[in-house]
C-alpha cells in the first residue's frame, strides 16, 4: 500500500504551505489524482488522521478529486475521456483511429488547503 | 469570528522523491552508469530475466544489481553465487522502492567500476509505477499465466515503462492468453514502448532482450 508514502508526502507539503502561510489549523485539504492512479481515497484519510496527529492538519478533511483519463487522438488531435480499463476498443470519437497517447491521468498534486488564523495570533 | 482562507498549494505529490530521483540521475549520468529499474508481479521471472541478462553480457559489461525482495535474501543471495555485485535493499516490508533506498544503495556499489545496475523492484504492479527511482529507463514483466487483461487492470505501471517483455511464452499454448490483444491495450496507454516475448525456461527470445540491455547500455555511455 503505497498510500502510507503519499501521505507522508502530503502531510510535508500541507504543514510547509501552512506554516509559510502563517495557519493556526488546517481544516481541509483538496488533492488532485489522475485517473491512472490506484490511490484508496479512505486511506489516504485515514493515514492522514494518523499521522498528523499533534499538528496544525489534525482533523483535516482531504478532498481527493480525480482528473479523468483522457487521450489525444495522433491523427486529428482531438482529445477525448476513455476508461483504459474497458475491454473494448478505444477510438477517437471524431475521426475514429485507433492511435492516440494518453493525455491526462498520471497528475497527483496538492491543488490547495483551507486554513483559519491562529487563535489569539 | 474564525475565518477561512484558502492557500493555493499546486505542489505535486512525491515531489522529494522526484527530486532525489533527479539527483540519482544525474549521478550516474556523471559517472556513466546506465540504470534499469525492473518491476512485475511476484514470480513473473525478474531475477530469471536478470540471471540470463548478465550470464550473457558478463563479458562485455560490468553489471551489478539492487535486490528490493520484501524480506527474504534469497534472491541476492543467488546473484552473489553467480559472482554478480548485488545489494540487498530491507524495505521493512515497503510495497516498492523509492529514490532514498535506491541512493542509500548506490552508495555501496562502486560505481566507477560498472556500467549498468539492475534494480529488482518489489514484485507488485501498483506501487512501483508511482515512484521515480532514477532509473534511466523502466522495464515491466507480464508472465502468460497472468493474463492478457493486465494492462487494464494496472494501466499506469504499462505507461511509464520503456519495454514490456511478454515471459514465459511456453505456457501459451493452449492457453486463452491473447498476446494481440495485450498490444493493442498497452500500445493504446504507450505508444512508445518496446514489446518483447520470451520463456527464461527454453530460452526462446531471450537474445533479444539482452540485445535491447545491450544497446541502451551503449546509447547510454556515447549520449
Ligand atoms: N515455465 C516458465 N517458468 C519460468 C519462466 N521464467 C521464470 N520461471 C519460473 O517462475 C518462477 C519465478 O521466477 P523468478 O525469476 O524467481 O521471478 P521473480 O519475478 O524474480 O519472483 P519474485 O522475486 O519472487 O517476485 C521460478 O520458479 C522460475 O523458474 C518461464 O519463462 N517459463
Ligand atoms: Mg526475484
Ligand atoms: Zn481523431
Amino acid at each position: 500500500m503505497h498510500e502510507l508514502a503519499v501521505t507522508e508526502s502530503l502531510l510535508q507539503v500541507v504543514l510547509r504551505h501552512a506554516n509559510e502561510g502563517g495557519a493556526g489549523k488546517v481544516v481541509s485539504v483538496s488533492v488532485r489524482i489522475g485517473g491512472l492512479s490506484d490511490l484508496v481515497n479512505e486511506w489516504v484519510q485515514r493515514y492522514f488522521d494518523h499521522l498528523s496527529r499533534g499538528t496544525i492538519a489534525e482533523g483535516a478533511v482531504i478532498r481527493i478529486e480525480r482528473i479523468p483519463t483522457t487521450f489525444r487522438c495522433d491523427q486529428c488531435g482531438h482529445v477525448f475521456p476513455a476508461d483504459p480499463r474497458t475491454r473494448e476498443e478505444i477510438r477517437c470519437p471524431l475521426c475514429s483511429s485507433a492511435e492516440m497517447t494518453l493525455a491526462t491521468g498520471r497528475e497527483c498534486f496538492v491543488q490547495q488547503i483551507e486554513v483559519v488564523n491562529g487563535f489569539g495570533a | 469570528m474564525v475565518e477561512v482562507r484558502l492557500i493555493e498549494v499546486r505542489e505535486e505529490l512525491l515531489a522529494e522523491n522526484r527530486q532525489e530521483a533527479g539527483d540519482i540521475r544525474a549521478e550516474l549520468r556523471r559517472q556513466g552508469v546506465f540504470m534499469l529499474n525492473l518491476m512485475s508481479s511476484p514470480g513473473s521471472g525478474k531475477t530469471s530475466l536478470i540471471l540470463r541478462a548478465v550470464r550473457a553480457l558478463k563479458d562485455v559489461f560490468q553489471i551489478a544489481v539492487i535486490e528490493g525482495d520484501i524480506e527474504a535474501m534469497v534472491d541476492a543471495e543467488k546473484m552473489v553465487r553467480e559472482g554478480i555485485p548485488a545489494v540487498q535493499i530491507r524495505t521493512g516490508g515497503a510495497c516498492h522502492l523509492d529514490a532514498p533506498m535506491i541512493a542509500a544503495a548506490l552508495k555501496e556499489l562502486d560505481l566507477a567500476a560498472l556500467d549498468c545496475i539492475i534494480i529488482e523492484n518489489v514484485g507488485n504492479l501498483v506501487c512501483p509505477a508511482e515512484f521515480d527511482t532514477g532509473a534511466a529507463r523502466r522495464a515491466v514483466i507480464l508472465s502468460v499465466p497472468e493474463g492478457d487483461d493486465k494492462p487494464l487492470k494496472y494501466p499506469l505501471i504499462f505507461s511509464v515503462s520503456d519495454l514490456l517483455v511478454i515471459n514465459k511464452t511456453d505456457y501459451l499454448e493452449g492457453s486463452d492468453f491473447d498476446p494481440e490483444a495485450l498490444r493493442e491495450r498497452v500500445l493504446r496507454l504507450n505508444p512508445g514502448i518496446r514489446i518483447l516475448s520470451l520463456s527464461c525456461r527454453t530460452g526462446e527470445g531471450v537474445s533479444e532482450w539482452t540485445r535491447w540491455l545491450a544497446d541502451e547500455i551503449e546509447v547510454f555511455r556515447n549520449k
